[in-house]
């Protein structure tokens, strides 16, 4: 395969970045889209110039590094698929590809393709711990959780921080990505100890790092590559009600 | 069921190969997964040096010589929940932690190595890319020290390993600074390492002549091909004494002892 990328290149979050373009060659449609930017990479390094830097490390779609613009869709044109998991043979043999960083004014751009996503760990660090006691094993049969709720937390869980529902919405929310994380303790019994204190403190955190507000446009569900579902961010909308009321 | 259980699986495997393992079977071959081993610690999970205390799977211990699935979260869990909530209170309980300055000239000379070692690898401007050296080392090791090692094979990576280390020190280029995000850089520092790691675990696999868990050598087979395992000789764990760059660890044996099961060959048939 042959492609022609405009890539985002920006050489530090104080300088001013602009699209660069180059030819993407003997790319095998079985690579991942970050292996081809590896061999467009290789190439550069080849030619003496600096390549194309981007988050990644799993590389199998569960550790949330990766993230990327493609064609203006946050983790590109595949349902359900983190960057690392889009394969080359969905494009176009011969076609472009635009490339950018994520953009949210919360997302400060640290070079090319990397953004700053400190913001998601403050949100995270907000929510602070759950009581639970350590030092031994629990006897298995003393905290009791039903399926459905297992279930809904670990939906909840599935969550990778990867930030494609902030790129993807048009206020820039960081609501689905605050609300798995709230959702997911709300619903087991570990996380009651702190409920309502938890879920306070992160939507707080969230409107303090600059993320925009929730309309509901569900384009965080669209782009999401654990498909979670916004029902999580009734849920926290839900919770935070209760907690004020009951606070 | 089976969507239940390993559908995440499935998914990932969907999306590598872009057929549906629900409609076809699944195509399988073994590969490396992971690299038994880590850093030494006591019952503790305290390393060498005191108040350093290594959890997970950075340290060396609990899953032995195969590592199953999801054994990452059952290692950190462990470690986490059962163990250091003891040993690390115990230690902050009893150490004196005085004030630490960066002026202190611990500090100070482990700030000047490393920023030395980021000049030095800014400052080679050779001919090769970090990732032609790493690659040059991987398929060493995958070829003679991977699923299937044998005394030949791994004398022969002993013996190249030098060689790659010597290129990599004399002819790298990194291109870049070190004032901005430079992820060559980075990856020059991960390369060095693992031209000391490959050269021990090489060393290592050399000296266990047996098969055993994952460490497999041809030599060392039954009849019908499973890992033949040699507890008599080599029921101990490999403790390797770091003694600087190039040189030869010191192995300390640290033996095993089985009050209730005794070791056996495991069967997959």
């Amino acid at each position: 395969m042959h492609l022609t990328l405009y890539v985002w290149r920006q050489k530090s979050a104080s300088l001013k970045g602009k699209m660069v373009r180059y030819a993407a060659d003997d790319i095998n449609p079985d690579m991942s889209f970050l292996e081809m930017l590896d061999v467009v990479n290789w190439q550069l390094n080849e030619k003496g110039e600096e390549p194309i830097a981007f988050d990644h490390d799993c590389r199998e779609g569960i550790c949330g590094s990766c993230g990327m613009m493609i064609n203006g869709v946050a983790h590109g044109p595949r349902r359900a698929t983190a960057t690392c998991q889009l394969h080359m043979r969905h494009f176009k043999d011969g076609g472009t590809i635009y490339i950018e960083p994520w953009r949210s004014r919360a997302f400060p751009v640290l070079r090319d393709l990397i953004v700053d996503r400190g913001a998601f760990d403050r949100i995270i660090q907000s929510g602070r711990y759950i009581s639970v006691s350590t030092g031994s094993a629990p006897e298995a049969n003393s905290v009791l959780v039903t399926k459905q709720d297992s279930d809904r937390a670990m939906d909840a869980a599935a969550c990778i921080g990867c930030g494609a529902c902030v790129a993807a919405c048009p206020n820039g929310a960081a609501s689905l990505f605050t609300a798995a994380k709230v959702s997911h303790f709300a619903l087991l019994p570990q996380g009651q100890p702190e409920r309502q204190s938890r879920v306070i403190r992160m939507v707080e955190a969230m409107d303090r790092e600059g993320f925009g507000n929730c309309t509901m446009h569900r384009e965080c569900e669209a782009v999401c590559p654990k498909s979670i579902s916004v029902d999580f961010i009734a849920r926290m909308n839900r919770e935070y009600l209760r907690s004020l009321l009951k606070g | 069921m089976i969507r239940e259980k390993y559908g995440n699986l499935f998914e990932m495997y969907e999306r590598i190969t872009a057929e549906n393992p629900y409609d076809v079977p699944m195509r399988i071959y073994p590969a490396m997964h992971y690299t038994m081993g880590g850093l030494w610690v006591d019952y503790n999970l305290m390393s060498t040096i005191t108040g350093l205390f290594v959890i997970g799977e950075a340290k060396f211990s609990d899953h032995g010589a195969n590592r199953l699935g999801a054994s990452a979260l059952m290692q950190g869990l462990a470690d986490g929940y059962f163990i250091l909530p003891y040993t690390l209170s115990g230690y902050l309980a009893t150490a004196k932690l005085g004030q630490v300055s960066i002026d202190s000239p611990v500090f100070q000379k482990s700030e000047s190595q490393h920023a030395d070692r980021v000049k030095q690898f800014l400052s080679i401007k050779g001919k090769r890319t970090v990732d032609s050296i790493h690659q040059e080392l991987g398929k060493l090791m995958w070829n003679n020290c991977g699923i299937i090692r044998s005394e030949r094979g791994l004398q022969h990576a002993l013996e190249q390993i030098p060689g790659i280390r010597k290129e990599f020190w004399r002819n790298v280029n990194v291109l870049g600074s070190e004032v901005e995000i430079n992820q060559a850089l980075e990856k020059a520092g991960r390369v060095a390492d693992f031209l000391e790691l490959a050269e021990l675990v090489c060393f290592d696999a050399l000296e266990r002549a047996e098969s055993c868990g994952c460490h497999f050598r041809k030599e060392f087979q039954t009849p019908d091909g499973e890992a033949h395992r040699d507890d008599e000789h080599f029921c101990y764990v490999s403790a390797w004494e770091y003694t600087g760059e190039g040189r030869r660890p010191v192995l300390r044996k640290e033996l095993l002892e089985f009050e209730y099961v005794t070791p056996s060959q495991r069967s997959y048939k």
